[in-house]
């Protein structure tokens, strides 16, 4: 069945057809039951199921997230929330020490079947303690999968491929993609770790995470005015990561700019880059080029703020060099920001 | 440290009228405390440890049990004694100082030994080594090497039973120095907040790798602290296994009337380094025990005069002893000549299929 859903009804479906199909699924974390019940993405949760399969908690993010690791080694199928990444800073000794190495250690007895769902990104002057990914951080570490769904379908699917998931799973969310509308197919399976193709094009590939997907289709948008046409591709899970359609895309295009949502040092986006171009080094016209945050903490007041994030525009200028074409006069073409959010559909 | 061994155990229990523990009765193996099977049973899972620790000793120098070990000797009895008096069916945490807990959880001592030499025949086919011995078709479900890391686990578990409305246990051992840790207090909060059925256990050796608790701990005594909490309280000579099992039970019992978390205080003495094989006392951090001192710290030898004064005989437990010796033999034989994880295990058992 189709139906037209923003991406946070998306979520709270989803958590309402595991926890309705598997008694064992519960739901809990800081200001998951309430009145604003995690920007609506926990809605409707405590009324239907009880405050026994979705509760809130003390504000102690190491001790729930172990209490969510013990609850799943007894069996359970915990969905651990929190409304800020930054906050699951707090619980990086269960996560890195305990949840990513228990099953490994156990010589494959024990199962984690876990998800920890995070809000990540940008909101408005949100600064550096609230504006975080971690993406690049979680993949860094063996024995987590890690999640960014970036549509209304894949925010069902995955989440509930997520929760069906033995193991501990990463569930990184854009504030600003709630608001986004899109069709979802409730019977559509996705399995985490399978990149989509959200736009053809045959002139320059952009790998995105997150967000930078909506920024990639603006810009390939604005360029297709002028007959470029962008591939846009969404890597959707960063662990596991099957790598074949990136490398298959840039085959095809010869350049690439991977867009990521997290800081270009040390980050996810260099592995991306590592890989095509080693698979892609006779292919590429260009080197790849790799956009992400500045390599500064997220500041606050808006004009820097821009400067921190990359965008449509970024891409678009990075685009223009790497295809050795003039700049392209954007003064009529509007943009998204806080204010203006995108909302769908891809 | 400046005294040792550690404070007298009455001073300690004088500290703590919170834990109303009834009077103790007399140090006897009679009825209602301990069969003389069950005693010679516990006997054997005392010795067990002991001797299996004993045998690292004389074969860690050759340098083929790579994996760091925190030796328990002198802790023996309160992982022996507190897990005899868990329920069937209990989930079972524990630190990197876990001997004693596997062997008495599992008994398993060919698979103890295949995990100290890196073998498949260990729990963790090699993977885990001895700070991370865990037997989850047993229910000791993980331990840990960092300081604290499992006691929220154990309140997860003890959060699952009560989800399935379940009266089974769960138990968590952690050091004194987890007091310190702001994992104990969350973890102990949440519990208190749910009365949650678990049962929090100190193995109190007042060290932290070198470091008295006099230069840790801002409070007097954590039996004072708990007093706020929704939490029943009990304190013990760990080196006492009798003492180990009547403090259990009685907090048990406690636990089972009214349901919230139960925090059991054991005091032991460490015999050995922090890790490593051997005696530490010239390192001058603290100052070896005396000879008396040593037999009344010592579980082990504190349990066989009980056992001898309660009519077991010299002979029952030699015997016992000796069927150990073999069965620690035969194991540590066996290990040595299983075989070490194939190359291609290196990438397995990271996810879950």
């Amino acid at each position: 069945m189709k139906q037209r859903l923003t991406f946070r009804r998306a979520l709270n479906l989803a958590l309402e057809k595991e926890m309705e199909a598997d008694p064992d699924v519960f739901v809990f974390g800081l200001d998951v039951p309430d009145h604003k019940r995690i920007y609506g993405s926990t809605a409707g949760l405590v009324e239907r199921f009880g405050l026994e399969r979705c509760f809130g908690t003390p504000l102690s993010e190491e001790a729930m997230t172990g209490v969510a690791l013990g609850a799943a080694l007894a069996g359970l199928r915990p969905v651990h929330v929190h409304i800020r990444v930054d906050f699951m800073l707090l619980a990086m000794n269960q996560i890195a020490n305990m949840i990513s190495t228990l099953r490994y250690m156990s010589g494959g007895k024990l199962r984690i079947p876990l998800v920890i769902r995070a809000l990540i990104g940008r909101g408005w002057g949100q600064s550096a303690q609230h504006s975080k990914s971690l993406h690049s951080v979680f993949g860094h570490l063996p024995g987590l999968k890690v999640v960014l769904p970036t549509t209304p379908q894949d925010a069902y699917s995955l989440l509930r491929a997520a929760i069906r998931d033995d193991n501990p799973v990463m569930f990184l969310e854009h504030r600003w993609l709630y608001d986004v509308e899109g069709e979802v197919d409730e019977t559509e399976r996705i399995p985490l770790g399978l990149p989509a193709v959200r736009r053809r094009g045959g002139d320059l590939t952009v790998v995105c995470t997150s967000w930078m997907n909506v920024e990639a289709m603006k810009a390939a948008e604005v360029l297709a005015k002028r007959g470029i046409e962008l591939e846009v591709v969404d890597v959707r899970t960063v662990a596991p990561l099957d790598d074949e359609p990136l490398i298959e895309s840039v085959r095809k295009t010869g350049r690439c700019i991977i867009a990521d949502y997290d800081w270009v040092f040390c980050g996810f986006g260099a592995e991306l880059a590592a890989r095509i171009s080693h698979q892609c080094f006779g292919l590429l016209k260009h080197p790849v080029e790799r956009l992400g945050f500045a390599h500064v903490p997220c500041p606050t007041t808006r004009p820097l703020e821009n400067l921190f994030y990359p965008s449509a525009i970024s891409i678009i200028r990075t685009a223009e060099r790497l295809l050795g074409l003039s700049e392209t006069d954007l003064s009529g073409e509007s943009f998204y920001s806080y204010e203006q959010r995108f909302k769908g559909l891809f | 440290m400046a005294r040792v061994p550690q404070p007298a155990m009455e001073s300690v229990q004088s500290r703590s009228p919170v834990t109303n523990v009834p009077s103790k009765p007399g140090r006897r193996l009679g009825p209602g405390a301990l069969e003389k099977s069950e005693a010679l049973e516990l006997y054997r899972k005392l010795i067990v440890a002991r001797l299996a620790e004993e045998k690292i000793r004389q074969e860690y120098s050759k340098d083929q049990m790579k994996t760091p070990v925190h030796l328990g000797i002198g802790q023996e009895a309160i992982a022996v004694g507190v897990c005899s008096c868990l329920p069937a069916g209990s989930k079972t945490f524990g630190t990197y100082r876990n001997h004693a807990l596997y062997l008495a959880v599992t008994e398993d001592t060919d698979a103890f030994f295949g995990e100290l030499y890196g073998k498949v025949t260990g729990p963790g086919r090699g993977k885990a080594g001895s700070m991370h011995l865990s037997a989850p078709e047993r229910g000791l479900l993980a331990t840990s090497a960092v300081v604290g890391t499992t006691i929220p686990l154990a309140v997860g578990a003890a959060l699952a039973n009560t989800y399935r409305k379940s009266d089974a246990l769960a138990a968590v051992f952690f050091g004194d120095g987890a007091l310190e840790e702001g994992v104990f207090w969350e973890s102990l909060n949440f519990a208190c907040l749910r009365r949650l059925r678990v049962l929090l256990v100190c193995e109190d050796n007042g060290l932290a790798i070198h470091t008295p608790t006099s230069q840790r701990q801002g409070f007097r005594s954590i039996e004072e602290v708990l007093k706020g909490f929704r939490c029943h309280v009990a304190s013990g000579n760990g080196s006492d296994l009798l003492d180990v099992i009547r403090t259990t039970r009685t907090l048990l019992a406690r636990m089972a009337q009214e349901a919230q978390p139960g925090f059991l205080h054991l005091t032991y003495f460490r015999f050995l380094e922090h890790v490593g094989p051997r005696e530490d006392f010239e390192a001058g951090y603290r100052r070896a025990p005396s000879p008396e001192e040593r037999t009344q710290r010592d579980p082990v030898a504190r349990f066989e005069q009980e056992l001898c004064r309660n009519g077991c005989s010299s002979t029952e437990l030699a015997a016992i002893k000796q069927s150990v010796v073999d069965q620690l033999a035969r194991s540590l034989e066996g290990a040595q000549r299983a075989a070490f994880a194939s190359s291609s295990e290196l990438h397995t058992d990271v996810f879950a299929e």
